[in-house]
C-alpha cells in the first residue's frame, strides 16, 4: 500500500511542514497564545518566495521569506501588546490584511507557477551530483533546513532572551517581577513562530513549483494535529525531546495523510480529517475526566445500592 | 537608598468605589534598613510596595532609589535592581521549566549588559548555581532538571528568594512571603531570609501579619493605617518593645484598634 516513493514524499513534506508545526509550538505551546496569523504568513511566504523564484532568487527567497513573516508577526504581536487588542482578534485582523498584501506581492493574481523558474533544489542537485546521495535532493534539501531550523530553536532556547520568551508563556506574573518586557518577548516569540511559518510556505513553493493564495488555508488547524500528535506520541521533556516530537508528529501527519489519499479518501476531506483529529486531541484531557467522574459515580451507587440489600437482609 | 515623597494613590477615582490606597505617603530608607511593615487589611501595605516596584504609576508624589528618579520606570526595568516576593509561593518561578532554566534565566536577567539576549549559562554557570542552590540544604541541587511545578511551596519560594538575590538588589521587597507556608518551612524560608540580608546587608521591606516577627527582625518597625504611615519605630525607641506595647502604640497612633483578625490568630499561637 505504502510504495517508496510515497514514503519519501510524506517525509519531504512532513519536514517542509514541520517548520509551521515548530512555529505553533513557539507561540501555542510555549508562548500560550493562538496565534491565527498563522495561515496568512504561510501564503506571505509562498507569495514572496515564488516572487524571488520568478524574478530569479530562490536562495534570496528563503531569507526575504523569513523577514516578510517576521514582519507579520510583528504586527500581531503590535497590536496585542502596545494597543490591547485580543490575542486571538489581533492575529484574525491581520490574517485578514495579509490576504491582500499576498496577493499585491504575486502581482495580483490568485496564483503562480515556477515550472520555468530556478529553485533551490537545482542548487542542492548540483552539489550532490555524483555523490551516494544524487537524487535524493529534495528530501536532502527539505530534511536539512528542518534540522537546521530545529537545532536554532533548541540553542534559542537556552539563552536568556529564549529563557525569557518560555517564562512570558510560563507564568507572567513571575515575569515583570523578573527584569522582563512581557511585551519584548511576546513579539520576538511571535516574530520568530511567524518567520518560520513563512519559511515553510517559501520551501514548499519552491518543492511543488506553484503558488496558490489560499496555501495557507487551515494551515493552524493542520500545524496544531501535527504538534498535538508528536505531544501525544512523543511526551513532554527537555526543550531536545520536544522539538523532535513535534518533528516526527508533522512526519507522521503527513503519513496519515497519505495513507488516507491511497485510501482514495477525497482529497478534499482531509482537512475535515484534520480538524476532527485536532478537535479529539485538544478535548482528551476533558473527556478523560469526564468518563472518571461517571465511572466513580457509577461505583458510588452500585456500593449505595449493596449497603440497602444488606440492610434489608 | 529609598526615598518616597509624599506619594498618593487613589483607585477608581470620581466613582462610589473610590478609595484612597495611599495617602501622602513618605518614607525614607537608608542602605542596609531592614523595615518590617505591619497594619490591617487594606492599610496600603502592598499598595505601598506595588508603587515601589511599579506595578502601577503614583498619581502623586516622586519616588527615588540609590539616587535615581523612577517614578516614571516601568516595572521590569524596575526589577533589574528591585527583587520582590509575593505571598502566593506559585508567583515567582515557572512551573514549567527546570530548576537549572529558573535559575539560569534569574542569573541571565541580572547581568543584562551582555550580548542582546542571546547570552547562555556555561558549564562553569552551571556549576556555580548548584552550589548556590545546595545552600538551602533542600536537596533541591540534586534535581536540576526537574520542573519547578514538582516542587512544594515552600520549596519554590526558598528557590524564588535565591532567584531575586543572586545579584544582590538594592532593594528587597517581601510581601508576607511566608504566610502561606506550614509553620515549619515558615520558619526555614524566614531563616534563610534573614541570613541573606543579613550577609549582603540588603535593604529591604517586610510585610508580615506577625507582630512578633515585626519586632524580632530588622531595625525598624513601620504601621500602616488607611494608606498613611501612622508609627515609624526604630533604634532605642524599638529595642525591648513587646508586641502589647506595639499594639498600644499603634491605638494611639492610628486613634482607634489595630483590627486584624489574622494579627489576633497569630498572637494565639
Amino acid at each position: 500500500m505504502l510504495n517508496l516513493s510515497i514514503i519519501q514524499s510524506a517525509l519531504e513534506l512532513g519536514a517542509i511542514y514541520s517548520l509551521v508545526a515548530l512555529a505553533l509550538f513557539v507561540s501555542f505551546s510555549t508562548l500560550n497564545i493562538a496565534d491565527l496569523t498563522t495561515d496568512g504568513s504561510f501564503t506571505l511566504g509562498c507569495a514572496v518566495s515564488a516572487s524571488f523564484c520568478i524574478a530569479g532568487h530562490p536562495i534570496l527567497a528563503l531569507p526575504a521569506a523569513l523577514l516578510a513573516g517576521a514582519a507579520a508577526g510583528f504586527v500581531t504581536a503590535f497590536l496585542q501588546t502596545k494597543l490591547g487588542v485580543p490575542s486571538i482578534v489581533a492575529g484574525i485582523v491581520t490574517n485578514t490584511g495579509l490576504y491582500t498584501i499576498n496577493l499585491a506581492v504575486m502581482g495580483f493574481s490568485a496564483n503562480l507557477n515556477l515550472f520555468r523558474a530556478e529553485r533551490i533544489f537545482f542548487y542542492v542537485q548540483n552539489v550532490l551530483a555524483g555523490t551516494p546521495l544524487e537524487g535524493w535532493d529534495k528530501l536532502v534539501t527539505t530534511v536539512l533546513i528542518a534540522l537546521i531550523v530545529c537545532g536554532l530553536l533548541i540553542l534559542f532556547f537556552a539563552t536568556r532572551l529564549g529563557l525569557s520568551v518560555r517564562a512570558t508563556g510560563d507564568n507572567p506574573d513571575m515575569v515583570s517581577a523578573s527584569s522582563i518586557n512581557p511585551a519584548f518577548t511576546i513579539a520576538v516569540g511571535l516574530c520568530i513562530a511567524n518567520a518560520m511559518t513563512a519559511l515553510s510556505g517559501a520551501v514548499l513553493v519552491q518543492y511543488q513549483k506553484s503558488a496558490d493564495i489560499n496555501l495557507g488555508t487551515g494551515m493552524v488547524t493542520i500545524a496544531l494535529a501535527s504538534l498535538i500528535i508528536g505531544e501525544t506520541l512523543f511526551g513532554k521533556g527537555g526543550m531536545l525531546r520536544c522539538v523532535a516530537a513535534v518533528f516526527f508528529g508533522s512526519v507522521i501527519y503527513r503519513f496519515i495523510m497519505a495513507v488516507a489519499l491511497q485510501a482514495n479518501i477525497n482529497a478534499a476531506a482531509l482537512k475535515l480529517i484534520s480538524a476532527v483529529i485536532v478537535g479529539f486531541a485538544i478535548a482528551m484531557p476533558a473527556m478523560k475526566e469526564y468518563t472518571l467522574l461517571q465511572r466513580q459515580k457509577a461505583a458510588y451507587r452500585r456500593k449505595k445500592k449493596g449497603a440497602a440489600m444488606y440492610a434489608k437482609d | 537608598m529609598l526615598k518616597i515623597e509624599s506619594i498618593t494613590k487613589v483607585f477608581n477615582r470620581g466613582t462610589v468605589n473610590e478609595k484612597i490606597a495611599l495617602d501622602h505617603v513618605s518614607l525614607s530608607l537608608e542602605v542596609g534598613d531592614f523595615a518590617t511593615i505591619v497594619g490591617s487589611n487594606g492599610a496600603g501595605k502592598s499598595t505601598l510596595f506595588n508603587a515601589i516596584a511599579g506595578s502601577f504609576y503614583i498619581d502623586d508624589g516622586s519616588i527615588e532609589l540609590d539616587g535615581e528618579d523612577i517614578t516614571f520606570l516601568p516595572d521590569y526595568r524596575r526589577s533589574r535592581v528591585i527583587g520582590r516576593l509575593f505571598q502566593d509561593p506559585l508567583r515567582g518561578t515557572a512551573p514549567r521549566m527546570s530548576i537549572e532554566e529558573n535559575l539560569a534565566l534569574a542569573a541571565l536577567c541580572a547581568n543584562q549588559k551582555k550580548g542582546w539576549g542571546l547570552s547562555r549559562v556555561t558549564k562553569k554557570d552551571k556549576a556555580f548555581l548548584r552550589d548556590y542552590l545546595s545552600v538551602l540544604g533542600m536537596g533541591l541541587e540534586d534535581r536540576m532538571k526537574q520542573p519547578v511545578g514538582l516542587l512544594s511551596g515552600g520549596q519554590r519560594q526558598a528557590l524564588t528568594l535565591l532567584m531575586a538575590t543572586i545579584i544582590t538588589p538594592k532593594l528587597l521587597l517581601l510581601d508576607e512571603h511566608t504566610a502561606a507556608l506550614d509553620p515549619a518551612t515558615a520558619e526555614t524560608v524566614l531563616k534563610l531570609t534573614r541570613q541573606i540580608v543579613a550577609e549582603r546587608k540588603i535593604t529591604c521591606m517586610m510585610v508580615t501579619h506577625n507582630m512578633k516577627n515585626a519586632l524580632d527582625l530588622g531595625n525598624r518597625t513601620l504601621m500602616m493605617d488607611a494608606g498613611t504611615i501612622v508609627l515609624d519605630i526604630a533604634g532605642n525607641e524599638r529595642e525591648g518593645l513587646t508586641v502589647n506595647d506595639l499594639l498600644e502604640k499603634f491605638r494611639v497612633g492610628a486613634g482607634k484598634e489595630l483590627d486584624d483578625d489574622r494579627v489576633r490568630l497569630s498572637e494565639m499561637e
